[in-house]
């Protein structure tokens, strides 16, 4: 099956981001193919590599960065959201006068456009959060 | 891209408080685009964003809800309010914007966008969809 998966929530304040990595790393290990990640909302904030959680503790952000890697995942970051929110990377920080950059590695910024394309392209898009 | 589908967007929230009617709509004027075959459904708070003559001066906000009444220029047609989710709040479809579409198959005919469904109905809209996005 492929699927699209899509974020609405940041992490630690909500599951949604954990529950969506658990779903994520479980298809993908049944051999389920995940077509891209769509951060969206409060998601975007999944994409800061600024976090610092206490050591004990799950690292929400690292962990997306990782599981990217191992799986060359597409994870996206709505640019709208983000702009609000300030997620930014090298090209927002050049486009808006930026003077820092704040997205982690594996996490690219786009358009609403790829979380469209994205539902027609996948068998089902699933979506977590409120 | 020559797939079609069935999207239904499922508007759940109160237009302010939250970020996610807004940001929704956002996804529905971009979705436009895509060509597909959309259907949006507003139950719950969801109803309260297509209340009519909308006024948030006093929350410092934008006042998107004009916004919604452009959505027949981008080819959304069906629009659905689930009938319990008004009546639970006093409401009923006269205290909604008018919301309309120009049929060009007939001459650019204004017709209404918004109907009233049940619950029931509306679930049945639900499984008959290919794609619900969430808000």
């Amino acid at each position: 099956m492929k699927f699209t998966i899509q974020v609405n929530e940041g992490p630690y304040q909500h599951q949604a981001s954990d529950s969506a990595y658990q779903f994520t790393k479980s298809a993908l290990e049944k051999g389920h193919e995940i077509f891209r990640v769509f951060f969206y909302h409060d998601g975007v904030n999944n994409g800061t590599r600024l976090t610092t959680p206490p050591q004990d503790d799950r690292n929400v952000v690292r962990r997306w960065s990782e599981l990217g890697e191992q799986y060359k995942l597409d994870l996206v970051i709505c640019v709208a959201a983000a702009q609000r929110r300030g997620i930014v990377d090298d090209g927002e920080a050049k486009r808006n006068g930026k003077d820092a950059t704040n997205i982690a590695p594996g996490f690219r910024i786009s358009g609403l456009g790829q979380l469209v394309e994205g539902a027609i392209q996948a068998e089902r898009l699933v979506v977590f959060g409120d | 891209m020559s797939t079609t589908k069935k999207f239904m967007y499922v508007n759940r929230k109160a237009p302010y408080g939250t970020i996610y009617a807004w940001e929704a709509l956002e996804v529905v004027l971009i979705g436009a685009a895509f060509e597909q075959d959309v259907t949006l459904a507003f139950v719950d708070d969801g109803i309260y964003q297509l209340i009519g003559g909308q006024d948030t001066s006093g929350l410092e906000m934008k006042n998107f809800s004009p916004t919604y009444s452009a959505l027949g220029d981008y080819d959304v047609k069906k629009i659905y309010v689930e009938k319990e989710s008004l009546e639970e709040r006093g409401l009923s479809i006269d205290d909604l914007q008018h919301l309309t579409w120009e049929d060009e198959d007939e001459d650019y005919a204004e017709k209404d966008s918004i109907q009233v469904v049940t619950r029931a109905e509306m679930a049945d809209l639900f499984a008959d969809s290919d794609v619900m996005f969430n808000f």
